[in-house]
């Protein structure tokens, strides 16, 4: 009877090992040389697995050199440019009305060349421009997920009637035409309304709209969430030690509910991005003079024959933000997703 | 004993919404009318199949859910209708263990705060702060106090379940009511949570009730047990008379599934009783007695008429018209109060007799045997 004997210390030996970690005052063996014991939370776990994505990290630094150029943009333009609103009619060839120099007008003092007819300097515009887009783009991002956190929570932990209400007006909203509504409304926009210009008047009216287009989606992705984790055991443990329904939605819903809106944020930006670009290309976004990508596209149609490259930069601009938003984004989805496999 | 717990007439209907108005078309009828009550220092265990109710019952009694109709006690005090701050005072006393150590603990949180979340939802400073506190108590509970710090996800199940179990029991609750603590754990570790479930009640001076459907679980811990079938209780009786003479033909089939672990005995006295049919649907029960339909003794009587939780011997109340073991009735009154079916009848003096040597052997034989578990009160609660 080797074999039942055999198997049987084998199952007491497991036994102890198992049991060893639960013993009273047994030293934990992993945690026994460093002193403190301190737990890895789930934040610090995903961030070293954003650490070992080459493609999101490198879209951060993408993303990061582009707020520092939004932020710094009169310095930078005062060290590499000219004001974005000057005009260099020597540059431009009297006759077309296309720069003078080759490719675009490209040279060391214009580094993206100069814009046809007027010949600002494009290079400047492109900085400036980015400060729109970002602005634009991770304000209404926020106003978005603040709003849609706040009514998907409501809608996912009350449900009921408030439920039924809050999602048919997220069906509403989804379905409505919002790049037409945004055309009419900036239409009827004064040219200055509590205290701003015209072009911040603009500039509001797009984070506003985009960002209140933009919240069902975030709402319909934290009502779900809500509803699966309503029913979580913890909730009801925190029930039973006397937690009323606030304490509850702040201190056991929402921290597990920051990872999904995370992810949905970071990859709502370059949706964004998008969106403004597409207003101001069709002329319902910032009003010149200020600069903006989609309105340099948008420019740049008439002239794109005989200069290719002023439709090219901005193009190339919205490209590699949005390129560089979406790999971060999705790095820090694959980051936060406990079941991710890298 | 005033009892710590009392249960009456105790009702939870789940209503079932249909279509656009959401007009109530039938309702889930999870707990549909039990009785019974809990003595300080005591262990009821409650055990019966999948959707009996049993869960239900447990959410009821800690008030997670609001009861449709029938009174929960406690102390005196009728809690059953209170809302969220009025419940609160309650909360102190009567404390919850659940069932999953992976979904009742939140993975955002430390352990120090989990364990925490009762001082600060209920305003206790507890002697030499919060975390001297909870390192205590992670102490008792047999965890290293200085995994304060750490995530749930750095444990295993089984001490999970024992940071679940600090959490219930930082309070110093009276009553704590168990919802099946050991069945999402491995064997090994089961043991050592009933042990320290065991071993705390000694300590503290605990009352627990513990749902469970292992019925080796509910044996080694419960000074009482409450057999649930299909939202009502059908038997309701003290561990011994339970196991050894079971008097509802659901109990006894219950008792005969209990695997036997020795080969050698397997087989040799095969006296299992396989119920035919599935459970009945809680939103329609069967009318009469619910175990009518799965039950080899059942009669007219049985699909007409409820049978009431009658106390058939001291301190063994049970559901029946056709008891089991009903020889062994020596309530008096008790016996008219069922009617037994003739074929089950033996001549009755030698039954009798039988029956009485039969309780005495047993009993004897199980003190020895009953000495190490700690919280064998072997007195069932005088009728």
């Amino acid at each position: 009877m080797t074999a039942p004997l055999h198997e049987t210390s084998a199952g007491e030996s497991t036994a102890t090992v198992v049991a060893a970690p639960d013993a009273p005052g047994t030293p934990d063996k992993s945690g026994g040389s460093a002193k403190a014991i301190e737990g890895r939370s789930p934040w610090k776990i995903a961030w070293t697995r954003l650490k070992r994505d080459k493609l999101a990290l490198a879209g951060a630094f993408v993303v990061l050199f582009l707020v520092l150029v939004a932020l710094f943009a009169p310095v930078i333009v005062g060290l590499l440019g000219h004001p974005p609103d000057e005009f260099h009619e020597d540059q431009i060839d009297p006759l077309f009305g296309t720069p003078i120099g080759s490719w675009g007008g490209v040279s060391s003092e214009f580094l993206f060349g100069v814009e046809p007819v007027n010949g600002r300097d494009v290079f400047s515009r492109i900085v400036y421009g980015t400060r729109i887009s970002l602005l634009v783009a991770v304000a209404a991002a926020v106003f978005a997920v603040v709003l849609g956190t706040v009514l998907g929570i409501v809608a996912g932990y009350f449900g009921g009637w408030i439920d039924a209400a809050l999602s048919r007006v997220m069906d509403v909203m989804l379905a409505f035409p919002q790049l037409l509504f945004t055309i009419a409304l900036v239409s009827v926009l004064p040219n200055s309304l509590l205290g701003l210009d015209g072009s911040g008047v603009r500039i509001a009216a797009l984070i506003v709209v985009i960002g209140f287009f933009g919240w069902p989606y975030v709402g319909r992705i934290v009502r779900g969430q809500t509803l699966s984790l309503r029913n979580r055991e913890y909730v009801e443990a925190a029930q039973s030690l006397g937690a009323g329904r606030i304490y509850i939605l702040r201190r056991e819903l929402l921290p597990n509910l920051i990872a999904p809106i995370t992810v949905y944020a970071t990859l709502m930006i370059p949706t964004n991005i998008l969106t403004e670009a597409a207003l101001s290309f069709l002329g319902a976004g910032v009003k010149p003079p200020t600069a903006s990508w989609g309105q340099m596209l948008s420019t740049a149609i008439t002239t794109y024959e005989a200069d290719p490259l002023f439709m090219v930069i901005p193009g190339l601009a919205i490209f590699i933000t949005v390129l560089a938003f979406n790999l971060f984004g999705d790095g820090v989805r694959d980051a936060l997703d406990p079941k991710g496999s890298r | 004993m005033e009892p710590l717990l009392k249960v009456t007439g105790l009702k939870k209907h789940f209503p079932i919404k249909k279509g656009l108005l959401q007009r109530q078309t039938g309702a889930v009828k999870a707990v549909d009318g039990i009785d019974f009550e809990v003595l300080p220092g005591e262990t009821l265990g409650v055990v019966g199949e999948s959707g009996c109710g049993k869960s239900t019952m447990g959410r009821l009694i800690t008030r997670l859910l609001e009861p449709t109709d029938g009174r929960v006690e406690f102390q005196g005090k009728d809690i059953s209708h209170l809302g969220v701050s009025g419940m609160r005072p309650f909360r102190r006393d009567i404390q919850m263990i659940f069932q999953d150590p992976y979904g009742s603990l939140n993975p955002r949180h430390t352990v120090g705060t989990i364990v925490s979340a009762p001082f600060k939802l209920q305003g206790v400073e507890p002697e030499g702060g919060v975390k001297k506190e909870v390192q205590r108590l992670l102490g008792l509970v047999g965890l290293n106090p200085e995994h304060y710090n750490r995530y749930p996800h750095e444990f295993s199940g089984g001490q999970r379940q024992r940071i679940g179990i600090a959490r219930a029991l930082a309070l110093k609750p009276k009553l704590v009511v168990a919802d099946e603590p050991v069945s999402a754990l491995d064997v090994s570790i089961q043991a050592q949570v009933v042990n320290l479930l065991d071993d705390l009640q000694q300590e503290l001076g605990l009352t627990y009730v513990i749902i469970a459907h292992d019925l080796s679980v509910i044996r080694h811990v419960s000074d009482r047990i409450a057999v649930m079938y299909l939202g009502k209780i059908v038997e309701l009786a003290d561990r011994k008379s339970l196991y050894e003479n079971p008097m509802h033909p659901y109990t006894r089939a219950l008792m005969s599934a209990v695997p036997i672990p020795d080969p050698r005995r397997r087989g040799a006295k095969s006296d299992r009783i396989l119920l035919t049919g599935d459970v009945p649907s809680p939103i329609a029960p069967p009318p009469g007695c619910r175990f009518h339909t799965r039950c080899w003794k059942a009669t007219d009587l049985c699909k007409t008429q409820e049978p009431p939780l009658v106390e058939l011997r001291p301190g063994q109340r049970v559901a029946c018209h056709h008891p089991e073991n009903a020889e062994l009735l020596t309530i008096p009154g008790a016996r008219e109060s069922v009617e037994i079916t003739k074929a089950e009848t033996k001549p009755e003096a030698k039954a009798e007799a039988e029956a009485k040597a039969e309780v005495e052997t047993p009993a004897s034989a199980n003190a020895d045997a009953d000495a190490d578990a700690p919280t064998e009160g072997g007195d069932a609660p005088k009728a």
